[in-house]
Order: structure tokens, then C-alpha cells, then sequence
């Protein structure tokens, strides 16, 4: 509708008569000539990517959107269809509401600890002092390390018999304390991991930001006087704002795709307690064979996912 | 000759050549993880081949979670689906066999049905048809440490209720021993408790009747009351520390190393404990002793009922007809035989039993022939979604997270979504 309501308002703007002189108009044919090329170009170079598009997003997307209304169990055709009941049935789920809890906790976090954190060490480490880059890499490691591999290991560290817990357990004399199966302070310790192995990344983006910001900007503040918390506030800080817009958009992003880690470090235990949306899909949905239910869990997220990712862009990310 | 003729003559060849060359493949998929099982079942694919030219016989393995998530998906297409599949009979196989992904093979494997334990043939049977052959089963019974009994004064004779029970586990607290270790991190290690409970106190037809929905289906008193027993257990904190988040392989290690006096657990915690030990040997067959689990005064439900596993292969609907020909040649007597002498698993095969060596998996598959009533594990037997509800208020329960009653309820509203 809108194309032709475009067309048509471009005949009224050059007026009636103007169709005889298309042919000849210089204008009108460069026109014709730049969109035939595009027509070929689109031809040749738009199919395979739109198929895979098409095959592996677009018709997932639908097909979960259509399980989602149906009682499944991924064996056969589905055929019970339920209506709205899968999406009843998630909302009345304890897991799933605390499972929303986490994920906004993640993000707070991420925002107000992780974020902050990151730009912190990143000023101190942009500069050419000594070692500095022995500590970017050092911070930015446990960023390489496999999520799976993370979890595993701090799922010791946080062991009551052997792990850190137990250092100070075993000095003061107390029982040993299992932080995992711990229900008020399992979460906790998921936070602990995400903030240790993602800070270093969000770290070397403001370390590459920061490296772009003009040298002679900054000197030239300090020979009018302007002091250390005067130059971050009013050079580095603006001038860091499309890498600090981009990474918050990363973590929130990453926030609400949180799973790696929560299985091989709590499985969303005790009394799940510490599932995130993601792993509530994977442990009630696909190992619970309900995949209609899962798929409804997907569609939910899809939602809260495209919101916040076109809203975030098109309100804040605009000039970026 | 035109080139007509010539195509038609070659198509006419590559027709007639067609059966000599093309091999057969039987793909199998499983779940085992046990060296002597797999090297077994190697020797008998090969064996097969030997005498079945043109047939290949490959046993692939997965690991049990990655088995679970990608088997509906392998089912679906004619490509991806194994000839014969690792199965627990139960919820899941009733799922698979209504898809319509299973062969009906009722006709064909008689003569080898009577060879077998009849409660394990029926674990395959969907509906009275037969979809698919048993070759191991297994029993839930406690082991425990017979030194740390000792320590502790506890005579596992002494143990036939759950009072008794009860009252030995307060005497081994008292003897400074953790009396049992238990992975309810994984939670199905928890359910094992529950279920005993229920099938003690509500006999034979209690899972049965619930699934039918009598008596208020999983809300009647039976799941109520077993659920209460459990919670009693708990309140003694009998469990090692940090049990809620102890995986199922921790909790074997805790036994296996003498830091617990007991674990309930199926027969392959014999063949466990010593690899999740510390020392990597785990304690000596002599020190370990097999309970059965105790009766609940008032219950309907005998000593001798046993809950326990039952495996099998199933057969998919597309298998070529050598699939179940090569399921009939494993499972000759000789390989049972064979898996009974080198510790592989418990065979189904009758007077198979006589030839198993270690004396503690023998004592398992005496109470397994001498079973009044085997019963399946409950989370199989109810299929994935209900079945992890179980294993989810076990533990719940036993932690004091959920009262009894909401944990029935928690199971019924399972069952009514299903």
C-alpha cells in the first residue's frame, strides 16, 4: 500500500502530461536505469540470503508461534490444540515468574555494577603505562573461556567442602556452607560467574573507544584548567557514548540469552530458583518433551527480544 | 544397439546388481555407558556380520541427555531414524508407538519372549503389542557400608520397617556418620525415595490407579502419606552437606570413599563406585551389603515388590526386516550368558543369573527373580513431563520447600496438563 500510495503521489507532483515526457527526462531515466541495475543486482544476490533467512528465522519463528497454540510432545503431528492455555499455564509457573526475576536482576547487575566496572578498569588500562597490557589480558580471559568450562569450575570453587566457601568456614570454625544449594543465595553466585567472565569484554570495547578519542581534545582541556573528573565528565564520557549505548545493548541482550552457564553451574536449582527464561525453556520445555509449551516460552521471549532490541535502537541508538 | 537400449540394459543390470552390492545398514542408538557392556555388544554386531554378509551392524552411543532431545527429531525423518533405539519402555515408549514410529513386532519374536523374565517382555508391550525386547534389568535397593554400620551399632537385619529405619538412621547420626548420601542436585536420585514409599504404603495398583485418576488420582492419600514419610526421613537431616546441589556421581563418591553409610540407588552404583571414588577404588565388595527397602507398617505393598529399571531395544517402523532378526540373535542365551559373567548388566534371559561373578549384582538379580511386583521407575513410567514433576517435589518435600499435599497436587496438575 504504501509504495503505491508513494507512486501515486509522485504522478500528482509531476503533474498530468509528465508520463509523455518520461522517456525523454534525463531524471526520470537515470532513475530507471540505477533501478533496473538494483532489480539485478537484488536478483542475483537477494535469493540465497532470503532463502536461508527464510528457512532457518522466518519459518522457526512461525512454526514456534504455531506449536505454541497446540499440546505437544514433538512426536508425530500436533494435533491438541489448546489455545492460549500453554501461555496461561507459563505465567501461573512459579519457575518461570522467578525465572523473569533473574533475568532482570541479571540486567541490573550487568547495568549497574558490570557496565561501570568495565569503564573503570578500561581508563586505567587505556594508556600506555606499564603492564597494562598484561592486565587486559588477564581481565579479558575468562571471557575466551567456554561458558560451559566457567560454570564447571566455579561450581567447584563454590563447593562447601573444597571450595572458597570453605576457607573461611573451616578458619572460623563453622559448618561448611553450600552456597549452590543455598536457595537464597544460589543466584548470587550466578551473578558472581557472569560478572567475572563478562566484565572483560565489555572492557576492551571501551579500551577501543576510549583509544579513539582525540588526544589533542583532552590536552587542550587540561591547559585551560580543567580538572581529571572535568575532562572524563565532559570530553571522554560524551565522546565514549556510542561504544557505552552499544554495550548496553549488548548486555542486555546477553542478559535475556543467559543459559551456558546456568546449567553446567546450578541446572536451575535448588527448587529452581535460578533459571533464566532461557534454561526454564530448555528444562520444562525440550527435556519435558512439552514442546508446545516450550515453544510458547520461545515466543515470549522472541517478544520481550524484538521490543527491546528495535525500541533500544530506534530511541537510543539513533545517531549512533 | 541405440542409445535407447543401451540405458534400459545398463538400468537393467544396475537393478539385478542392485541386492549383491547394496549393503544394509542397521544403525543403533544408545545410551551405555559401561566399558564391558559396549565391548560386548561390539563382539556380537561383528559376529552378526560374520554370518549376515552385506548386513553392517553399527551401535552408536549418546549421552543420556543429548539421547532424550535429539530422539524426536531422529524419529521424524526417514533418514535420521535408527533401525533400533536404547529405550525405558514406559510414558515415553506409549508416546513414540501413538506417533506411530515404532513396527509392531508381536509375530515375530515369541519363540524369544519365552526365553525372557515375563515383567520385563511386558515393558515392551504397548497396548499387548510388542514394540520392542528387554535385555536388562535392575533393582532400587540400598547398599550400605558395613563397617560404618558397625561403628554405629546398626544391624541391617534389624531393618524391616521404616520405623526401624528411621531409628537406625537416628543411631548412625548419633555415631557421628552421615547416614546417607544422596545426589538431589540431580533430583531423580530423590524420587527413588518417594516412589519406594508410595508402592509400600499404596501396594501393586497404586501408580495405576492414580494415572487413571481414581480416588482423586495423585491428590489420594497414598502419594499424600508417602510424601509425609519422606519429609520424615528428611527432618533428620540423614544427607551429607550441600545435598540439595550434590550431583548423582558426587553422592556415589561420598559413598564410595566411606563418608556415608548408605545410598539408595539402582545396581549400577556396584559398578560406579569405584571410579568416582578418590582413591579411584572405592570400598571393597566384602564391606558393601544390599537392602532391600523397608516395609511401611499398614502398607499394602510386600518387602519383596521391587522398583527397578527395565532397558530394551525398540524397533522403529522404517527398519529393514534384518533389524529384527539381528535383535533376536542378541538376545541369545549365550550373550546374556556373557553379559551375566562379566559384570555388563543383569540379563533378562532366564537361569542367566547363575552365571554373574560379582556376589553383590548377584544379590540384586536374586531379588529381582524373586519380585513380587517390579515396578518401572516412576519417571520413565509417566513420560518425561510428569516424571520430572516427581523428581522435582522429591526433593522438594524432602527439603521442606513443599508440603505434601501441594506436591500431589503439584503431580495431578502435571498429569491434567498433559
Amino acid at each position: 500500500m504504501g509504495r503505491a500510495a508513494i507512486a501515486s503521489a509522485d504522478a500528482e507532483l509531476r503533474g498530468p502530461g509528465s508520463d509523455a515526457h518520461a522517456a525523454t527526462s534525463p531524471y526520470v531515466d537515470t532513475r530507471r536505469r540505477m533501478s533496473l541495475n538494483g532489480w539485478a543486482t537484488a536478483l542475483v544476490f537477494l535469493p540465497p540470503a532470503l532463502l536461508i533467512f527464510t528457512i532457518f528465522v522466518i519459518l522457526p519463528v512461525g512454526e514456534a508461534a504455531w506449536y505454541s497454540f497446540f499440546n505437544w510432545n514433538g512426536y508425530g503431528r500436533p494435533e491438541k490444540f489448546i489455545g492460549l492455555k500453554n501461555y496461561v499455564w507459563i505465567f501461573t509457573n512459579a519457575a518461570f515468574l522467578r525465572a523473569i526475576v533473574n533475568n532482570a536482576l541479571v540486567i541490573a547487575v550487568s547495568l549497574l555494577i558490570q557496565l561501570p566496572l568495565a569503564l573503570g578498569i578500561a581508563l586505567l588500562l587505556a594508556g600506555r603505562m606499564t603492564g597494562a597490557v598484561f592486565f587486559r589480558m588477564i581481565f579479558f580471559l575468562p571471557y575466551i573461556l567456554a561458558d560451559v568450562v566457567a560454570g564447571l569450575m566455579w561450581r567447584f570453587m563454590f563447593d562447601g567442602d573444597y571450595g572458597i566457601p570453605s576457607l573461611f568456614t573451616n578458619a572460623l570454625g563453622l559448618q561448611p556452607f553450600f552456597l549452590l544449594a543455598n536457595k537464597d543465595w544460589a543466584f548470587l553466585a550466578v551473578l558472581i560467574v557472569i560478572l567475572w567472565k563478562y566484565f572483560g569484554f565489555y572492557m576492551m570495547l571501551y579500551i577501543a573507544g576510549l583509544q579513539g578519542i582525540d588526544k589533542e581534545m583532552l590536552e587542550a582541556a587540561e591547559m585551560d584548567g580543567a580538572s581529571r573528573f572535568q575532562r572524563f565528565w565532559h570530553i571522554t564520557l560524551p565522546l565514549l557514548g556510542p561504544m557505552i549505548r552499544l554495550s548496553i545493548f549488548f548486555s542486555v541482550v546477553g542478559a535475556l540469552k543467559l543459559f551456558d552457564i546456568i546449567v553446567p553451574l546450578t541446572g536451575g536449582g535448588p527448587f529452581d530458583t535460578t533459571h533464566t527464561m532461557v534454561s526454564f525453556l530448555y528444562f520444562f520445555g525440550v527435556t519435558r518433551m512439552r514442546i508446545g509449551f516450550g515453544s510458547a516460552v520461545g515466543v515470549i521471549l522472541f517478544l520481550i527480544c524484538v521490543t527491546f532490541a528495535f525500541g533500544y535502537r530506534r530511541l537510543v541508538m539513533r545517531d549512533d | 544397439m541405440s542409445l535407447r537400449q543401451t540405458i534400459l540394459a545398463a538400468a537393467c543390470l544396475a537393478a539385478l546388481g542392485a541386492p549383491a552390492f547394496a549393503d544394509t545398514t542397521l544403525t543403533i542408538l544408545h545410551v551405555n555407558e559401561i566399558p564391558a557392556a559396549k565391548a560386548l555388544w561390539d563382539k556380537i554386531a561383528k559376529d552378526y556380520e560374520a554370518e549376515h554378509p552385506g548386513v553392517k551392524v553399527q551401535f552408536k552411543y549418546l549421552e543420556n541427555e543429548a539421547f532424550k532431545a535429539k530422539l524426536p527429531t531422529m524419529l521424524q525423518a526417514d533418514d535420521s531414524r535408527p533401525s533400533l533405539f536404547y529405550s525405558w519402555g514406559g510414558g515415553v515408549m506409549d508416546a513414540q508407538t501413538r506417533a506411530g514410529f515404532l513396527k509392531d513386532i508381536s509375530g515375530d519374536v515369541g519363540s524369544v519372549q519365552s526365553t525372557m523374565a515375563p515383567t520385563a517382555v511386558n515393558a515392551f508391550k504397548v497396548d499387548g503389542k510388542t514394540v520392542g525386547l528387554p535385555f536388562q534389568a535392575g533393582v532400587v535397593s540400598f547398599f550400605y557400608n558395613k563397617t560404618l554400620f558397625e561403628k554405629a551399632g546398626v544391624k541391617a537385619e534389624d531393618i524391616k520397617t521404616w520405623d526401624d529405619f528411621l531409628g537406625e538412621v537416628k543411631k548412625l547420626k548419633a555415631a557421628g556418620v552421615t547416614p546417607i548420601a544422596v545426589g538431589a542436585g540431580e533430583k531423580w536420585p530423590m524420587h527413588f525415595y518417594y516412589s519406594y514409599l508410595v508402592m509400600r504404603i499404596g501396594g501393586e495398583h497404586a501408580l495405576a490407579d492414580a494415572k487413571a485418576g481414581k480416588d482423586g488420582g495423585f491428590k489420594n492419600p497414598t502419594f499424600v502419606e508417602a510424601g509425609k514419610k519422606l519429609r520424615e526421613l528428611a527432618a533428620l537431616e540423614p544427607f551429607q552437606p550441600g545435598w540439595l546441589s550434590t550431583k548423582h556421581a558426587e553422592s556415589t563418591g561420598i559413598f564410595a570413599d566411606g563418608k556415608a553409610a548408605m545410598d539408595l540407588m539402582g545396581e549400577w552404583l556396584i559398578g560406579m563406585q569405584a571410579t568416582t571414588s578418590a582413591s579411584g577404588k572405592g570400598l571393597p565388595i566384602d564391606d558393601i551389603g544390599v537392602l532391600s527397602f523397608p516395609i511401611v507398617q499398614g502398607g499394602k505393598g510386600e518387602a519383596t515388590d521391587t522398583l527397578g529399571g527395565v532397558n530394551g531395544f525398540l524397533v522403529t517402523k522404517t527398519a529393514p526386516p534384518e533389524a529384527v532378526d539381528f535383535l533376536k540373535f542378541f538376545s541369545q542365551e549365550k550373550y546374556a550368558k556373557e553379559a551375566a559373567e562379566t559384570g555388563a548388566y543383569i540379563p533378562v534371559v532366564k537361569g542367566t543369573e547363575s552365571a554373574i561373578q560379582n556376589p553383590l549384582v548377584k544379590k540384586v538379580a536374586a531379588e529381582l527373580a524373586a519380585t513380587t511386583y517390579h515396578q518401572n521407575f516412576f519417571d520413565q513410567d509417566l513420560g518425561p513431563s510428569v516424571g520430572r514433576v516427581i523428581n522435582d517435589i522429591s526433593v522438594a518435600v524432602a527439603a521442606g520447600q513443599m508440603t505434601p499435599e501441594a506436591a500431589a497436587a503439584a503431580i495431578q496438575d502435571a498429569a491434567d496438563q498433559q
